[in-house]
């Protein structure tokens, strides 16, 4: 039996220390990847974080991917997976649970930063990521 | 607690809603009884990362060790990252062999586990997909070859486009529909 009890101890853990995490906004989190980066937050631009999510790269497969790929080309609308399941919208004002959970904001720029440009983004860039989105109207 | 588990699969197998299933805390099988009903399973961590992309995968549709290829390989997963920090993907691993088609835990899994044939020679011991073992295709063989590739399915793999109960984890044939 205490094996059948363990997962759902471990789960109540986990609630409790995501619960913990959630405290994030997007301004924080500008602040502490403007920190990170070494920059006033002001440093942050808008426009370099609007044109990092519309680049587009030569994907694994030659088809041109961008962040706009997933998310489409107004991050205010729903997008959508290679396997066709709904995103949410990344833009806080049209969603406001985006950029409040460190740990799941690092996790996927780290996933979709490899895909989409096959490297890891700067701190400087994700705090741009973030600037532009949070000023979207 | 096999011995318990493996109770519980005969008693669904012939076709009972077990009241034992119910007793059971949550992270545990919940047969139905119905002859291909998946298990209804509930595990935070592989529920919250393995169901952004695509639906939760029933742990019972693969075998333990083509749970271990995925979990292996998460990094480039069917050509995305989809990377976790390793505590995490090892215990989604241990849910996933846990409840795997041959952990002997539900009916549909040994049905999995027959099809696929692996005490044949030749057989794939660890197919990567679902939609790769025998049992999927036999499943699927009045599916017409072009409705995979309609522009509202895409792909094999997004079971919801077709079946509209599978984020429930229901897969009966009431709920099938195939869009146009
Ligand atoms: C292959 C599809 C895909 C591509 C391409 C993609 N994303 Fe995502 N992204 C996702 C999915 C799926 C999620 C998780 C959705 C969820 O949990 O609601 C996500 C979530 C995120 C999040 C989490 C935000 C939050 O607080 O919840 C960030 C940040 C993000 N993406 C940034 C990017 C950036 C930057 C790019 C381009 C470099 C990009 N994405 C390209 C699929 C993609
Ligand atoms: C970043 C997005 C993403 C995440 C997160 C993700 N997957 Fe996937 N998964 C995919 C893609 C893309 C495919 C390929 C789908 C296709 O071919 O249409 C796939 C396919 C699969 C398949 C094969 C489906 C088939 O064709 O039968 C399995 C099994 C699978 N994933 C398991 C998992 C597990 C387990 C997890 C959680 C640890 C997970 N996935 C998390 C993107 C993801
Ligand atoms: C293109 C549409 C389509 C897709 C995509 C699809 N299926 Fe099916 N599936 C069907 C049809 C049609 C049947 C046959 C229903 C019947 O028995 O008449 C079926 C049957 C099944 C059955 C048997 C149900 C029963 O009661 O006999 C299961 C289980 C199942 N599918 C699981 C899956 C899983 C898991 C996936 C994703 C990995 C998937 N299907 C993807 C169309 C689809």
């Amino acid at each position: 039996m205490i094996k059948h009890m363990f997962p759902s101890s471990l789960a109540m853990l986990g609630m409790v220390s995501t619960l913990a995490l959630a405290a994030e906004t997007p301004a924080s989190l500008m602040t502490q990847y403007a920190q990170k980066a070494g920059v006033p937050v002001s440093a942050l631009s808008a426009q370099r974080g609007a044109a990092l999510y519309r680049t587009e790269h030569a994907g694994r497969d030659g088809q041109p991917v961008s962040c706009a790929s997933c998310h489409t080309a107004s991050p205010q609308q729903a997008g959508r997976t290679r396997v066709g399941k709904r995103i949410e919208p990344l833009a806080p004002l049209a969603n406001p649970q985006r950029f409040t959970d460190a740990a799941k904001v690092e996790k996927w720029f780290r996933r979709n930063c490899m895909d989409v440009l096959q490297r890891e983004c700067s701190a400087q860039e994700k705090g741009d990521f973030i600037a532009w989105l949070s000023q979207l109207k | 607690m096999n011995y318990l588990m493996r109770g519980i699969g005969v008693l669904a197998t012939v076709g009972t809603i077990s009241l034992l299933a119910f007793s059971l805390p949550s992270g545990e099988a919940h047969g139905d009884g119905g002859d291909d009903a998946l298990p209804q399973l509930t595990h935070k961590n592989w529920q919250q990362e393995c169901a952004s992309c695509h639906l939760a995968y029933s742990p019972a549709l693969l075998p333990k060790a083509s749970w271990r290829r995925v979990m292996g390989g998460l990094d480039q997963h069917f050509g995305e990252n989809a990377s976790l920090d390793p505590v995490t993907q090892a215990d989604i691993l241990r849910f996933l062999e846990t409840h795997a088609a041959d952990s002997g835990n539900s009916a549909i899994g040994s049905k999995v586990m027959r099809r696929q044939g692996v005490d044949k020679a030749g057989a794939n011991e660890a197919p990567l997909r679902i939609t790769e073992t025998r049992w999927f295709v036999n499943k699927h063989d009045e599916v017409p070859r072009a409705a995979w590739s309609r522009k509202a399915v895409g792909s094999a793999a997004n079971c919801a486009a077709c079946h509209r109960q599978a984020e429930q984890g229901l897969f009966n044939e009431h709920d099938v529909r195939i869009p146009k």
